[in-house]
């Protein structure tokens, strides 16, 4: 499998970090290989590539524990931890209200009226309650609410800490005999830690108050019907899967990007693609645990 | 006093740095030289730790620091003070906040000792009224002064000092030369600077070692420097028309 995937993007070479050579390109054609793929996309398949080969996702399972170890060690000054704690809760729980808002309101009423327009004959109406229920609180506001905070969230963790890298503020920062993963990382992995799941129950209540909403103005639903159907069949464990998920998947955004954003070597460039390459991979990460979770807990 | 002891660094098999070895005095502006690529940061890098070597080792003043542990290195350190080419200045902290940051970690004092200690640092580099601004909203030349003052807040035994006045103009670079040179005999320091600018390093160095080719080709007292007889090192020295110019004027 992973051999048609190199071929399909034109990966060769048996070491690790081996140069990426374009399929269509014969000896000596040099310049003509730029032309099969542009530099940037080049690079990302080389990348993609790297981690779907055995040695470079060890490599990266190491590196990243290795980083996880640096990181969760007690802070060097405790009033300096809660202050850098307090400011990330702002900038990833405070800042991300009004986006978590505004998409849960709009997902709650597009289900209600998709419940709507799916229904008919034999359905009960109150199914429109119900299912706005069960996607918000199993699937829409868990899963999706901490993807987008990963590409809002995430990009910025890594931005940032890529900035500091390729500026040396990481290395003045070592010098100085403090640990930087520290210092840098664990205020961002407990306000994610902290705040996402806030931010998830009230994505859960404003998608279905906006769905409830929706329903009774339009008048697909009443009141009554769409209340019975929220209530009818409610399980507290849901809300519990949910929060379970989401705990996971704040600390995957906020560590995956860290990691990204810590390794950066290089100049701008460099910062822009760890910030591309912090997003893709907490989202598939984030995919990946989902169903792990969800089979673990529900299956 | 720094000494290093038959030091080698290599990347990827490539050796970077091949057994060097070198002393750096206290109280003196000890530069290391060379050409880009030559080995000197890595050198630098190696002395304070941010590069771990493959053999030899690095004493300050007698202490072994690449045979300690983490926390042995982390008490070295708070008697290490740096200046980064780029400056390294915290882009969301004010100039105060940048100074009085490492007293803040480690310093017992209380938060107004340290921003007076802090402020003592600032007045030392000239900017006593810097300290409400932000990194981005001063010069370069003021930026690594805002450097030295950081460097120099913990009181440290040892400054590096990593191409402090490249990207700055003539003067203001024989302005921060002076400056580190000032601060490392009024305080004591030893003082390495890594530099290939020739006028930094006829301006303020006392011992220079050159880096060439991984090693350490030359080393001796800067009035020695012209006549150091290396070619490389002359090679490297008059190199621009300046100085080519210069030594037909000194030649008898």
């Amino acid at each position: 499998m992973l051999r048609v995937f190199e071929a399909r993007i034109g990966v060769t070479g048996g070491a690790m970090g081996a140069a990426a050579t374009c399929p269509r390109a014969g000896p000596g054609e040099g310049r003509e290989q730029k032309n099969c793929l542009s530099d940037s996309l080049w690079v990302h398949a080389r990348e993609v590539s790297l981690y779907l080969r055995p040695m470079g996702l060890f490599f990266h399972i190491g590196r990243y524990t290795a980083f996880l170890r640096q990181v969760l060690r007690r802070p060097e000054r405790g009033s300096v931890f809660r202050k850098l704690l307090l400011e990330e809760m702002n900038g990833i729980g405070l800042q991300s209200l009004g986006i978590v808002a505004l998409l849960s309101v709009f997902m709650g009423a597009v289900i209600c009226i998709q419940t709507a327009h799916q229904i008919g004959g034999w359905i009960p109406v109150y199914t429109i309650g119900f299912t706005v229920r069960q996607t918000m609180i199993l699937e829409f506001s868990p899963t999706l609410i901490p993807v987008i905070l990963a590409g809002k969230v995430g990009s910025n963790i890594a931005s940032q800490l890529g900035t500091m890298r390729v500026t040396e503020q990481i290395d003045a920062l070592e010098i100085m005999g403090i640990n930087s993963a520290n210092y840098l990382v664990l205020p961002k992995m407990i306000a994610a830690l902290a705040c996402i799941p806030f931010l998830v129950i009230l994505s859960m209540g404003l998608g279905i108050g906006a769905g409830m909403w929706v329903g009774v103005s339009t008048g697909v639903s009443s009141v009554a019907d769409f209340e019975y159907g929220m209530r009818i069949d409610f399980n507290a464990f849901d809300v519990t899967y949910a929060l379970i998920k989401t705990c996971v998947f704040a600390l995957i955004i906020s560590s995956v990007s860290a990691y990204h954003g810590y390794h950066t070597s290089g100049g701008a460039l460099e910062v822009g693609r760890s910030s591309t390459k912090a997003v893709v991979y907490a989202v598939v990460i984030v995919m990946i645990a989902n169903l792990l979770l969800t089979q673990m807990l529900l299956g | 006093m720094i000494e290093v002891k038959d030091l080698s660094k290599s990347f990827g098999g490539q050796s970077v740095l091949r057994d060097v070895s070198a002393r750096f005095l206290p109280g003196k502006m000890n530069f290391i030289i060379g050409r880009s690529g030559s080995g000197k940061s890595v050198l630098t890098k190696c002395i304070v730790g941010l590069h771990h070597p493959e053999r030899g080792s690095v004493l300050y003043d007698g202490r072994d620091f690449t045979a300690m542990d983490h926390k042995g290195k982390k008490e070295i350190r708070k008697e290490i003070g740096m200046l980064f080419q780029g400056s390294a200045l915290f882009d969301s902290m004010t100039v105060l906040e940048n100074v009085m940051f490492p007293l803040r970690m480690f310093s017992d004092e209380s938060l107004d000792q340290n921003r007076e200690r802090a402020m003592f640092c600032l007045e030392r580099v000239e900017l006593p009224d810097a300290g409400d601004k932000f990194p981005s909203e001063l010069s370069g030349g003021m930026q690594k002064r805002v450097g030295i003052a950081r460097a120099i807040a913990m009181n440290p035994r040892y400054l590096f000092c990593d191409e402090p006045n490249s990207g700055l103009d003539p003067q203001t670079a024989i302005v921060i030369d002076n400056l580190i040179g000032d601060l490392t005999r009024e305080f004591g320091m030893t003082t390495v600077v890594v530099s290939h600018d020739m006028n930094s390093v006829m301006e303020a160095s006392d011992n220079v070692h050159f880096v060439h080719e991984g090693t350490i080709a030359w080393h001796g007292e800067s009035e020695t420097l012209l006549s150091g007889g290396h070619p490389a090192l002359d090679e490297f020295i008059f190199a621009s028309k300046l100085m080519r110019q210069l030594r037909q004027t000194l030649r008898p």
